[in-house]
């Protein structure tokens, strides 16, 4: 087995447990930070397909933002561990009857067609990931990409919308208000006569 | 390998509701309480531009070629393309007429309401033109996200909050169903492209069970989409729900771009494989006729009752489908661009009928409608008429082409069951039409609505009519986008 | 001498070879940090019109080691109901970014340890992952100071990274790679040449968010010694402290280099190359500019009071990003004409 082989049974030995634990964990705190694990050793498994673009912005979006902003709404929440628990045995014969079927699926997917699939050739040293992703993304795949960004814009706009909300009579600060302000407007000169003398 | 600038042109009508969309967003951050109906005013001058840029598309490339595929292939002009389209124009800019009052009455008159419904055309927009599984996915999902925000819209309302938890959730699981199918379809055949896809299955499509496997999922999701029984669940609670001009919305053109993505997936991409999906279409069929007919009778709530109604149109569409013939498809689109002129009017009615603080979504609201107002409960009755497929309406037209379709592909039976069930629901519509003629009204306050949306109600409560007595100018417009 | 050392390091294995040159990184790198925190407290007592340390050595430089040596064998304590293993692994979490983007770094026209084609990416992944760290020693010392610390970390962390990523956008279209010493190589020639001068809200936004990134005054509400004590690390003692400390100091450092390198043409000299000697690209002035910036970060604590956290939120999402789009556009159309020297 070369080196690599086993790079890759490691790492994706190490996906499949943090994927079992993101949802076997007692605590959700855990299950989100393995689920961090998961794309971890998901990315690296991308690495060894030389698709170091896709790997790395895995990390970057999913990782560095997604997963931090879950950690920060999983920590906040006091989240009732025995209510969440409730019926996990009950549903579990389902579920796993479920997950088999998908993966018996999957395996009849992958094993007709590509069981005896040769290992992808490296790519001589010029290649680079980006390049070729770019290449698609902007000339074949031009009109998903944008209406895939039309997406995104529509889910800022709906988030916005659906929890923007003035209130009135908060007390807070306007900066522009107060970068504005002029000496006139706070400034009054007041002449007052001196009073003779008694 | 650049894409050419010149390749965008033909996507004008697309580029131009998004632009617009953005224009208005922006615009509205600007304007004042008082102004927001500017608002409304461009979104119709945006349907109406994007009509005139899908007609003149149309009209250019017909000229050379009746079938246009762009861009790597992930999008397609056609006739069928341009029909659809200019019906979901149509139907959308008489749904945001009907909503106008009802939103302002209830202080959601705000630029977002109109933007989302300008990202959900353009959702449909490219749900329609679809060619490729990534394109038909993403236009889908753009409509639901927009959806999912409208009927969530009126924050301090918890029945449609939870309306919207519910769409989002279920939803979210369909679009995984499909996607799991895409998947496994993608897996068989090695592209998403739906013409690469449709000649791989055409050769291989009977030794590769994979394809079927994928077939099962896709059409799961499909179901889930159009409301089909036995995935049919969120339609009763989210009809009921959401505030009645989203229901409206929702209700109508969303109907055709689902026919739509049916279409292009199902007969375009998979379409070798009828042998496989046309049982698991009966299934929904015969399940959609069912629940929705024989369920409505117990509805006292009119939006739900609608819903149920909904269910067993959809299922009428799915029997056009399922014949898997020239004549069927015609009589689907047929019926799907109909029924959503027809549930147009039946939820634009109710909203006109609502007016601040008072919500016409129970059976009884309607009592005495003639007494009120002859008029409307004329329209009103047009309307029920045609969705219980009463002739002269349109509904009849519509049902009697659908089955002719199921009869032509040897399946009487089938036909049989359809009528047996559309007779049990026409108890239903013509209930309505008894309370709305022989009850005494309850309610005695006059009904206000702007004589702008009364007047485009009337139109669209005698197309329905007119279309019925004169089906054939639109039937050949079906005809030829499927010939 | 030279011949025998050249033919030993081609004899060692290639394993070797890469420890040796990872050691000659990290070796220098945490010298910087402990004379980084001498320089502050000197620096920042110069500008206070103090002395600042002078007793451990001689003019107090021996201050760091003994500062390094207190820290080593302080105990570590365990708060009582804290998540044990988090509570540990923390630091580490904090540590190992700060020092594993040190890998793509480019020294010199060839010296880098590892030649990354998406080093730029790289790079900002590994700066997103740092406040992980940051998140999981506050939630897991089970202490409210800690969490509210961590929470505002969180916040401003992913805040101001979306502006640092489109800044490094700016730099990439620039460039035209992502690869960080192609990028230098793109800024060749005396300082009218680098992108500081065509990308320069960029630069301020970037090095801006860089602080802020770090937790540096005056965006230290993570800290905020005066409102939540010290903020995520308050349960923290002895090792475990001197390691947040050190991935702090490392990322100033990190930051410093990374603005270096971008906006500032790496290695290469400010003078035209006609220049004898002080003309000549070199690794001395990669170290002058870092050095530089460093100053920069001192110099801002010296200066500025803390920011009000929601000035904080208000400057990273409705200053920086929308600023950075707008030159985004505005540097789109240089590339298309092709603006000299810089885009040509």
């Amino acid at each position: 087995m070369a080196f690599t082989d086993l790079v890759f049974y490691v790492f994706a030995a190490i996906s499949v447990f943090a994927g079992v634990r993101v949802i076997s964990s007692r605590n959700p705190v855990h299950s989100a930070l393995y689920l961090v694990l998961a794309f971890f050793t998901t990315s690296a498994l991308w690495l060894l397909l030389e698709a170091e673009f896709l790997a790395i912005t895995l990390v970057l979006v999913y990782v560095g933002a997604v997963m931090v902003l879950f950690l920060f709404v999983v920590m906040m929440l006091d989240i009732n561990l025995v209510s969440l628990r409730e019926g996990f045995a009950r549903y579990l014969p389902v579920g796993i009857a479920v997950g088999g079927i998908i993966v018996i699926e999957m395996i009849m997917v992958l094993s007709a067609r590509y069981g005896d699939m040769p290992k992808p050739a490296p790519h001589p040293a010029s290649y680079s990931n980006t390049e070729e992703l770019g290449g698609v993304l902007y000339t074949v795949y031009v009109y998903p990409f944008e209406i895939a960004a039309v997406i995104l814009l529509v889910a800022i706009v709906a988030a916005i919308t659906l929890t923007l909300r003035r209130r009135p009579g908060t007390k807070h600060q306007d900066p522009a208000k107060q970068v504005a302000v002029k000496r006139e407007d706070r400034v009054r000169l007041v002449k007052v006569p001196s009073e003779p003398r008694q | 390998m650049t894409p050419d600038v010149a390749e965008f042109a033909p996507l004008a009508a697309e580029i131009f509701v998004l632009a617009m969309a953005c224009f208005i967003l922006v615009l509205d951050a600007y304007l004042p309480d008082t102004r927001r109906l500017i608002a409304f005013r461009l979104t119709q001058v945006t349907l109406l531009g994007a009509a005139v840029l899908t007609w003149m598309q149309y009209d250019t490339m017909i000229g050379t070629t009746d079938r246009m595929v762009l861009l790597g292939g992930t999008y397609v002009a056609d006739t069928l393309s341009m029909v659809l389209k200019l019906a979901v124009y149509a139907v959308s800019a008489g749904v945001f007429l009907y909503s106008r009052d009802y939103l302002r009455d209830r202080g959601i008159l705000k630029g977002e309401y109109f933007v989302l419904g300008l990202f959900g055309v353009l959702g449909m927009m490219v749900m329609i033109s679809a060619h490729n599984m990534l394109s038909v996915y993403l236009g889908l999902e753009l409509l639901s996200l927009s959806m999912y925000t409208m009927v969530a819209f009126q924050r301090q309302n918890g029945v449609a909050s939870e309306a919207a938890m519910k769409y989002f959730v279920l939803g979210a699981i369909a679009s995984g169903m499909l996607l799991y199918g895409i998947s496994m379809i993608y897996g068989a055949s090695g592209s998403l492209d739906l013409a690469a896809i449709g000649r791989y299955v055409a050769e291989h499509g009977a030794e590769d069970r994979i394809l079927a496997f994928g077939v099962v999922f896709i059409v799961a999701g499909l179901a889930f989409k159009l409301g089909n029984a036995p995935f049919h669940m969120w339609v009763p609670d989210i009809y009921n729900g959401a505030p009645t001009s989203v229901t409206l919305f929702i209700g109508a053109a969303p109907k055709i771009a689902a026919f739509a993505m049916v279409m292009r997936v199902l007969v375009e991409g998979l379409g070798g494989l009828h042998a496989d999906w046309t049982p698991m279409l009966i299934i929904l069929a015969v399940g959609s006729l069912a629940v929705g007919n024989v369920i409505a009778i117990a509805q006292t709530n009119i939006k739900r009752m609608l819903a149920y109604s909904t269910i067993s149109h959809m299922g009428f569409v799915v029997l056009g489908i399922l014949a898997a013939n020239k004549v069927g498809y015609s009589g689907a689109m047929f019926y799907a661009i109909t029924y959503a002129l027809t549930s147009a009017g039946g939820f634009g009615l109710l909203v006109l009928l609502s007016r601040a603080g008072f919500e016409a979504e129970k059976l009884d609201d309607l009592k005495g409608l003639n007494d009120r107002n002859p008029w409307l409960a004329f329209l009103m009755l047009l309307l029920m008429f045609s969705m219980a497929g009463v002739p002269p309406t349109v509904g009849f037209y519509a049902k009697l082409s659908v089955l002719q379709a199921v009869v032509s592909a040897d399946m009487v039976w089938l036909a049989a069951v359809a009528v047996f069930f559309s007779i049990i629901g026409a108890f239903y519509y013509i209930r309505v039409v008894k309370v709305m003629y022989f009850d005494k009204p309850e309610d005695e306050a006059p009904i206000f609505a702007g004589f702008d949306a009364k007047a485009v109600l009337s139109v669209n409560g005698l197309a329905v009519l007119a279309l019925g007595v004169y089906p054939s100018g639109l039937m050949a417009w079906c005809a030829k986008a499927l010939g | 001498m030279l011949e025998s050392i050249q033919t030993f390091w081609s004899g060692l294995p290639l394993v070797m070879q890469i420890l040796a040159k990872i050691i000659v990184i990290v070796m220098p790198l945490m010298l910087a940090v402990a004379y980084l925190t001498f320089a502050e407290r000197k620096i920042i007592g110069y500008m206070q019109v103090r002395i600042g340390p002078n007793r451990v050595g001689p003019r107090g430089w021996l201050q760091p080691i003994a500062d390094a040596l207190k820290l080593m064998f302080k105990e570590i304590i365990l708060p009582s109901s804290a998540n044990r293993f988090l509570f540990v692994v923390a630091p580490v979490l904090s540590i190992m970014p700060a020092l594993a983007a040190w890998a793509v770094i480019p020294f010199g026209d060839e010296m880098v340890l590892s030649n990354v084609d998406a080093g730029l990416l790289y790079v900002l992944a590994l700066t997103s992952v740092g406040v992980y760290g940051v998140i999981i020693a506050g939630w897991a010392s089970n202490s409210k100071y800690a969490f509210l610390g961590a929470m505002r970390s969180a916040a401003q962390i992913v805040a101001y990274e979306i502006a640092m990523g489109f800044a490094l956008v700016g730099v990439l279209m620039a460039a035209g790679s992502l690869n960080l010493g192609e990028i230098v190589k793109a800024q060749s020639g005396h300082a009218g040449y680098w992108f500081w001068i065509p990308l320069f809200p960029l630069f301020l936004i970037y090095f801006i968010s860089g602080v802020a990134e770090t937790n540096r005054a005056p965006f230290d509400v993570a800290e905020g010694e005066s409102e939540i004590v010290a903020g995520f690390h308050v349960e923290y003692s002895g090792m475990t402290f001197a390691v947040f400390f050190l991935a702090e100091y490392a990322n100033m450092i990190l930051i410093a280099t990374l603005t270096a390198i971008m906006f500032m043409g790496g290695w290469y000299s400010p003078f035209p190359e006609s220049v004898p000697v002080l003309g000549q690209p070199s690794m001395l002035w990669l170290f002058a500019k870092i050095s530089l910036f460093l100053l920069m970060f001192l110099w801002f604590r010296a200066t500025f009071p803390r920011y009000r956290y929601d000035q904080i939120m208000r400057l990273g999402w409705k200053v920086f990003i929308p600023l950075t789009i707008v030159w985004l556009v505005v540097e789109g159309v240089w590339v298309y004409i092709k603006l000299d020297p810089w885009f040509a």
